[in-house]
């Protein structure tokens, strides 16, 4: 062993993949010791699986070096790559869920005994292996009796069974509760500890603090450094990741104004199932504030919204918009009086997934220029104003015409956000506006909101993420029980102050 | 894009094509488990093809199934399913029998005649649709329901009113409404070696086919439509208005499906309504709107198919095969093309997100998850 110990199980030197008019990959080097778990970090298309890919055998590079073992290689096909002992396990289970355990285990390399399924030898196996690594299973169990965490187990024996000993995991936590997650770092350390490699790719940064013995940052399609996961915080992470010291949630200068825009007074919500949603609510945003709403969710936060969309009717109290009542306004008169949304869900109430990303753009603009022009659709003057989200707002999109599922999630919520500014809103309801979006999208969004702020925006902020909360807003009030239990200045309020106020622990008056 | 459009194009026609081909093999099994030749079918089919009379009726029956099928196709868009295409046409065209054969009618000229007999059978139609939609706005009543029962209502209705001394005369045993004088009736195409002349009122189908184009394409209502169709919490989120937008469809799809008999009223031989009117034509029209996927062209395809395969339908008993072979073949064409949409539909979702996540270089795993599309 002694020899050999230096040698790296996986070392890539100079890889490069271009696809036509792109460099998903360029001059990527990456080495992983033997019998460790390093980890691959880096934005949402940074080119992470494009890089698994080449390793797996899945495309070739167009230029590098791939060496497993300290032995050159080519891979044709994820065949080679399993030959000499890659193994995948993919972000989505690729299982059959009317089979069982073993079955699906020894799927396309069934064991043969004298021409006919060893099936009493795989489940030997496939139990040997289960011990071995402590992945518990029962082999005779249905897939679709199941958990997540216990399909992942598949998964991996699934690819232990087929002999690898270079286990690449590819967002393996993403559909994973925490406790799964910890059970899942247990198998990990345990697969570790019998000399078996893993490569991680996340961009979880804790989880990968927590799991691997080396970080390996990729950006921009190429390698940036490697980072020791007991040394490197996770904003040091981040920033390797961006390549920019990363943007803090913070305003500058206060830019509030006297001007009122939205004022709640009294506002009771009662929901059609008859509970109190919200009651007493008095709320005043002022053009140029963001005030910032925190509470632990199922609080009244959706009601709040979307009373002041207009989506609910109040039960009392009134609103008013620059002066105006508009309670008993329609959605579609509110948005046209310049109340802009970004939804909690943007797949629920923010997009149509199966549509265009321009006529998406019309969504909830259908009414006014340019998306229309009196009852016609102005589709030229919508596309062009697409263009101009999209460039203005770095979506990132091949074109306005593909279907608003296929971009990733921070860049939906980048067109969303570029949608919701349009026409000059004075007033923008911002429900978790960076939520599940990744670190580029949510600098990107702060500056949005900070620039139209600057411009005299109204901003109403509900967040979950309180760092956030704290520095985007000019004032903050925390919402329990469907009633504002305080009010905040985010000067010198701090997270554990606030997250006790959201509990009930605390009042502030 | 042309690419994508190309292509879309291409998975577009993928699903219906595919259910014709499956429908045509199971068909065809069927035929043989009956002892039948398939091919025997086939010829007989064929055959009647060729003939101008079954091309004819075949032509005119189109245009009725397409107005039917749009009638459908405009709630179908906002998921909202008007059931009620065969009581409303019918009531439409009975009512509208009745308007342009009065008396009182007589010094009105023929041309004004026609528009008013039209006005009548659209607003017969909205109106009855009308009132599915007003249930269902006001009081919650599901419109699939509603208007099941109005297609019974409407025929109740019908029988009520076509009563010698109401509506209607009696001729013989035939109790029909009073002839349409021939200044009331629109003039047909006689075409040599067809007892049915070549309607000239299925001209409505093609300008009703342009206009719901317009409409579901180049307008904010239809834009409004498609919205609430695709996803009914971000239109209501962006401000359309689910109860007004229910209530314009239904009237616009009550006000199509009053058109529906027209062409055989004012085009047809009978020159009054009577019990022999036919019927079936708005459920016809359920199917040839799943068939054309709302599309105005692919629902006008769907229609011919229908028509032809339903005007071929006696040619197979020259074979001696039953011709309720065509209503097995039409019943599994629609089962097997809702299938064949809804995996062409996800197929088409991955593909596009696989081609974005390739056009950028992006990870394609990654990003489908958190596209929430459920493939």
């Amino acid at each position: 062993m002694a020899d050999t110990a230096d040698v790296p199980a996986v070392a890539l030197r100079g890889i490069t993949k271009r696809y036509p008019g792109v460099v998903a990959n360029s001059d990527i080097n990456l080495t992983v010791h033997r019998g460790t778990v390093h980890a691959l970090v880096g934005e949402n298309g940074a080119g992470k699986s494009t890089l698994m890919k080449t390793l797996y055998g899945m495309h070739r590079p167009d230029e590098g070096s791939i060496e497993v073992n300290g032995e050159h290689t080519t891979f044709h096909s994820p065949a080679d790559a399993i030959a000499v002992g890659i193994g995948m396990v993919h972000q989505h289970f690729m299982l059959a869920d009317n089979l069982t355990v073993w079955e699906n285990i020894v799927l396309g390399s069934e064991p043969v005994k004298a021409g006919r399924l060893d099936a009493a030898g795989a489940r030997a196996q496939i139990r040997e292996l289960g011990q071995r690594y402590g992945l518990a299973v029962d082999p005779d169990e249905l897939v679709e009796h199941l958990g997540v965490g216990a399909r992942q187990r598949v998964e991996i024996l699934k690819v232990l069974y087929r002999g690898a000993k270079i286990l690449i995991l590819d967002e393996p936590t993403g559909v994973l509760v925490p406790q799964e997650v910890d059970e899942l770092f247990s198998n990990l350390r345990e697969l570790k500890a019998e000399g078996l490699t893993i490569i991680f790719i996340s961009h979880k940064l804790d989880e990968v603090r927590a799991i691997s013995d080396e970080i390996t940052v990729i950006r921009r399609g190429t390698t940036v450094g490697t980072a020791d996961p007991n040394a490197v915080t996770n904003r040091e992470l981040a920033e390797m990741m961006v390549g920019a010291a990363l943007p803090v949630p913070e305003l500058r200068e206060s830019t509030v104004t006297d001007r009122v825009v939205l004022e709640l007074k009294g506002i009771e919500v009662i929901t059609s199932t008859n509970r109190t949603a919200l009651s007493d609510i008095d709320l005043t945003i002022h053009a140029g504030e963001v005030v910032g709403i925190a509470g632990v969710e199922g609080n009244g936060q959706p009601e709040l919204v979307n009373v002041i969309m207009g989506i609910i009717p109040p039960a009392a109290g009134t609103i008013e918009l620059s002066g105006v009542d508009i309670s008993g306004h329609s959605t579609l008169k509110r948005r046209e009086a310049g109340v802009g949304f970004i939804p909690e869900d943007r797949h629920r109430q923010g997009l149509i997934l199966e549509a265009p990303l321009w006529e998406n753009r019309i969504l909830g603009h259908q009414t006014r220029p340019p998306a229309s022009k009196g009852f016609l659709i102005n589709r030229a003057a919508a596309r062009a104003d697409t263009q101009r989200i999209v460039a203005d707002y770095d979506v990132r999109t091949p074109s306005i015409d593909v279907l608003a599922a296929a971009l990733s999630g921070g860049n939906q919520q980048k067109l969303i956000v570029g949608r919701e500014m349009s026409g000059n809103p004075v007033l923008l309801i911002a429900a978790h506006p960076t939520r599940g979006v990744d670190v580029g999208a949510q600098a990107a969004i702060w500056e949005q909101l900070r620039h139209a702020r600057a411009a005299g925006l109204a901003v109403l902020l509900i967040s979950a993420d309180l760092e956030e909360l704290i520095g985007m807003s000019d004032s903050l009030k925390v919402l329990l029980r469907g009633r504002f239990v305080g009010t905040y200045d985010p000067h010198e309020v701090t997270p554990e102050s606030l997250g006790g106020a959201m509990t009930g622990a605390e009042r502030v008056g | 894009m042309a690419r994508f459009s190309l292509r879309s194009l291409g998975l577009a026609a993928a699903a219906p094509v595919g259910a014709v081909i499956i429908a045509a093999a199971i068909s065809s099994i069927v035929l043989m488990i009956t002892g039948h030749s398939p091919v025997d079918a086939a010829i007989g089919m064929w055959s009647g093809l060729g003939k101008t009379r079954i091309q004819i009726s075949a032509i005119n029956n189109a245009g009725a199934y397409y107005l039917a099928a749009v009638a459908v196709a405009i709630g179908f868009k906002m998921n909202l399913l008007n059931i009620g295409v065969e009581g409303q046409y019918t009531l439409a065209a009975m009512i509208a029998a009745a308007f342009a054969g009065a008396r009182w009618l007589g010094d009105v000229p023929g041309v004004l005649r026609v528009v008013l007999t039209f006005l009548v059978a659209i607003l017969v139609g909205a109106a009855w649709a009308g009132i599915a939609v007003v249930l269902k706005v006001t009081r919650g009543v599901s419109e699939v329901i509603s208007t099941i029962m109005l297609n019974s209502i409407a025929g109740a209705l019908i029988a009520y009113l076509m009563v010698p001394g109401r509506m209607a005369i009696l001729d013989g045993n035939l109790k029909h409404t009073v002839d349409i004088p021939n200044d009331g009736l629109v003039g047909a195409i006689s075409i040599s070696g067809s007892t049915t002349p070549l309607y000239t009122l299925t001209l409505v189908a093609v300008v009703v086919g342009i206009a719901y184009a317009l409409l579901l394409n180049r307008t904010v209502f239809g834009f409004s439509l498609r919205a609430t169709g695709l996803n009914p919490a971000a239109a209501i989120a962006s401000g359309i208005g689910a109860k007004k937008m229910a209530i314009t469809a239904m009237l616009i799809s009550g006000g199509v499906a009053g058109l529906v008999g027209m062409a055989e009223l004012l085009n047809g031989g009978a020159h009054h309504y009577s019990q022999e009117f036919p019927t079936g034509y708005g459920i016809m029209g359920i199917a040839i709107a799943l068939l054309g996927r709302n599309s105005p062209i692919g629902m006008a395809l769907a229609a011919l198919l229908w028509s032809f395969l339903g005007g071929v339908s006696n040619s197979l008993q020259s074979k001696h095969i039953p011709k309720e072979l065509v209503t097995i073949m039409q019943g599994l064409i629609v089962l097997c093309v809702v299938i064949a949409y809804e995996v062409v539909r996800r197929y088409k979702i991955r593909l596009e997100q696989r081609e974005v996540a390739r056009a950028l270089s992006d990870s394609p795993g990654s990003d489908l998850a958190e596209a929430g599309v459920t493939a």
